[in-house]
């Protein structure tokens, strides 16, 4: 395995599978800045053009803060399930997965399973009694009968931690992916993607950042489909030949056709899976754009929606790695001297859109890979903002009675204080390896906001001691064990064996999280405990007929 | 967000119709048993992917390429993507005409 192998930070999320070990050089190599790419720079400076245009158009429809956070609860069920594919979209899972695919075949298809089976979960557990009982955030429904704010103040720091960890993975992943594509200095490029994130969020507030995630959801899903059939065709449509053809090239022959060494032992398998599946659940980005929609019918449309893009996409990439194999393997253009892929094994699916469409092409799929940087940060700077105004300053700080224009005031000086700390920690984390920020912002939101959210809505005896304790140990446990674990304690921290044997801490930080709040609700017998109890009858009828529910604002 | 409802005691005749035991008995059971099978098939894969890994590598049939690993997992997308559709007709149709009949029964 060379030193070229993983080494754009994008594949942070790749971190996730590949191990520890194969992650030890994600983003320690160095990147060699590339010749400037004219078309690709052409075509990001139209899209470009169309989202600040949509920003303009976005800033005078958004007026209240119900516009701001959700979009005047406007969007479309199937709007919104192309936003919300579009966060999962990113430029991670489309280079990083193809990448996987094309080094060990199989177990790229296992990465993405993960990724999938939270959205049918969320879709029969949560999507419908959160979009009945919350407004602009996940806290909004975690507090609805609990104590506003201290569990308002543990799920802002929640939301605060999986956002930092999550931007501060993709600001230096855009930095190192446009260096390779576009042929533009690292600090150029972080500056740029921070200040047109603040610019989407600030000016256009959720209407903007979902017709950004649109759009590019929309072109990449449009690039990545091009691609897949023009292997495809390469193969007369028989997915064996594909298979055929690839394991014949491949350097590990019939092995890329079954699973590999990605997950090393059933507890880190089981502790993975699990991250994946409920920390989707918890991510505040993903949970916030369940209030853009008029109602529970709607918020049920996207995630069907959005489910059959995700799916549809990862068949995609598994073609388009498969196809890599075969198309870009072979072919010494795409190989510098010592035969490793130019750029490094991420660039395959750029390489192999240069194989089937030209340059013009190839230029197309790079503005496509900065666009999906640009949407992802905006969805996650809104995020983080909204956890700060709605959460902290409206819930905690004034107490559910704040100013809305002073509230929507705070959360655009948020962005624009988390566009700046963005892109100085972009610049500052450049040469750090960042890749296990994903793996714990998926970790965190398992075992601290899913484990609170959940219990929020379906179990009576919850308290807000319960929560806020149970909650609050989840999230210790989880980081406790990332650093005590493989990745940071043993490669970051150079000691020599991890107090923590495993790469993931899910399946113990969500346990310790769930245990948590059990033991410490049904021990509280106060009587602000009881009160909380006797309102749950309420909140469950709310949550399942969506009487009293925020609606749609018409203009 | 700390107003339940329109008023106090709404809920209390909602939560008594029998309207609305139906929507919520019927959903439920519906909701518990898709999430069922779908953690089930992905930790059964988990686990086979963990313990024998052996059984996803096989091939299809003898001399083809293409395994049953490949199969499967193309599968589960699929099933997952159908399991979400399946909630979302019936909760769209079936639930969302108990539900409107709930809000109908409740405002007589």
């Amino acid at each position: 395995m060379n030193i070229a192998f993983f080494k754009l930070a994008l594949v942070v999320a790749g971190s996730l599978l590949t191990g520890a070990t194969a992650m030890a050089d994600a983003l320690t190599g160095p990147v060699t800045q590339q010749a400037l790419n004219v078309p690709a720079i052409i075509m990001f400076l139209i899209f470009v053009g169309i989202t600040l245009y949509i920003t303009w158009w976005a800033s005078k429809k958004t007026r209240s803060a119900s516009d701001y956070y959700a979009a005047g609860g406007n969007i479309t069920g199937f709007q919104n399930g192309l936003a919300i594919s579009g966060d999962f979209m990113s430029a991670a899972s489309f280079l990083g997965i193809s990448a996987l695919v094309f080094t060990s075949g199989y177990d790229g298809l296992i990465y993405s399973m993960g990724f999938l089976v939270g959205w049918p979960m969320i879709m029969f557990l949560i999507a419908e009694r959160l979009r009945n009982l919350g407004r602009y955030t996940f806290a909004d429904v975690a507090s609805f009968r609990l104590s506003k704010r201290p569990v308002r103040t543990l799920s802002a720091f929640g939301s605060l931690a999986v956002v930092a960890l999550y931007l501060i993975a993709q600001m230096v992943g855009a930095g190192k992916l446009i260096q390779l594509l576009f042929g533009l200095n690292y600090h150029i490029a972080v500056v740029v993607v921070g200040a047109l994130m603040v610019c989407y969020v600030l000016f256009g507030g959720m209407l903007a950042t979902t017709w950004v995630q649109m759009i590019k959801a929309a072109i990449l899903l449009f690039g990545a489909s091009f691609m897949a059939l023009m292997v495809l065709i390469h193969v007369d449509f028989s997915l064996e030949g594909l298979f055929n053809e690839a394991v014949a090239v491949h350097a590990n022959g019939a092995s890329i056709m079954s699973p590999g060494g990605l997950v090393k032992d059933p507890i880190s398998a089981i502790s993975l899976g699990l991250a994946l599946m409920f920390g989707t659940a918890g991510l505040p980005h993903i949970l916030m754009r369940f209030f853009t929609v008029g109602n529970a019918k709607e918020a049920r449309k996207s995630v069907f929606v959005a489910t059959g893009f995700i799916g549809y996409f990862y068949i995609l990439t598994f073609i388009i790695g498969f196809g890599a194999i075969i198309l870009v393997s072979t072919n010494p253009a795409f190989q510098d001297s010592t035969g490793a892929i130019i750029g490094g094994n991420n660039m395959v699916a750029v390489h192999l859109a240069n194989a089937v469409g030209g340059s013009i092409f190839l230029g197309f799929i790079s503005a496509v890979a900065f666009a999906t940087i640009l949407a992802v940060v905006a969805g996650l700077a809104l995020a983080g903002a909204s956890a700060i105004s709605h959460d902290l300053y409206a819930g905690v700080l004034k107490k559910d009675n704040a100013d809305e224009k002073k509230e929507v005031r705070i959360s655009k000086i948020s962005v624009l204080v988390l566009g700046v700390v963005a892109i100085v920690l972009g610049i500052a984390f450049e040469t750090q390896n960042v890749a296990f920020m994903v793996g714990l912002a998926f970790s965190i939101a398992a075992s601290c906001n899913f484990p609170v959210l959940l219990l929020s809505m379906y179990w009576r005896r919850l308290t807000t001691r319960g929560a806020v304790i149970g909650g609050g140990l989840g999230l210790v446990t989880a980081i406790a064990l990332m650093i005590l674990g493989p990745t940071i304690w043993v490669q970051v921290l150079g000691h020599a064996t991890p107090i923590y044997p495993y790469d993931y801490p899910a399946l113990f930080s969500m346990a310790v999280a769930f245990i948590g709040i059990w033991l410490f609700s049904v021990t509280d017998h106060s009587a602000a405990a009881k009160r909380e109890r006797d309102l749950f009858d309420a909140q469950f009828v709310r949550s399942q007929t969506g009487i009293g529910a925020s609606g749609s604002v018409a203009h | 967000m700390s107003r339940l409802t329109h008023n106090d005691t709404q809920w209390r005749d909602i939560q008594r119709n029998a309207s609305f035991q139906e929507l919520v008995q019927k959903r439920s059971r519906f909701a518990m048993t898709l999430s069922i099978i779908m953690l089930g098939l992905y930790m059964a894969f988990i686990l086979l992917i963990a313990f024998a890994p052996g059984v996803l590598g096989t091939p299809l049939a003898s001399g083809m390429t293409t395994t049953w690993g490949i199969l499967i997992g193309l599968g589960l997308i699929l099933v997952a993507i159908a399991l979400t559709g399946l909630y979302v007709r019936r909760a769209n149709g079936e639930f969302d005409r108990l539900n409107a009949r709930v809000l109908e029964e409740i405002k007589r």
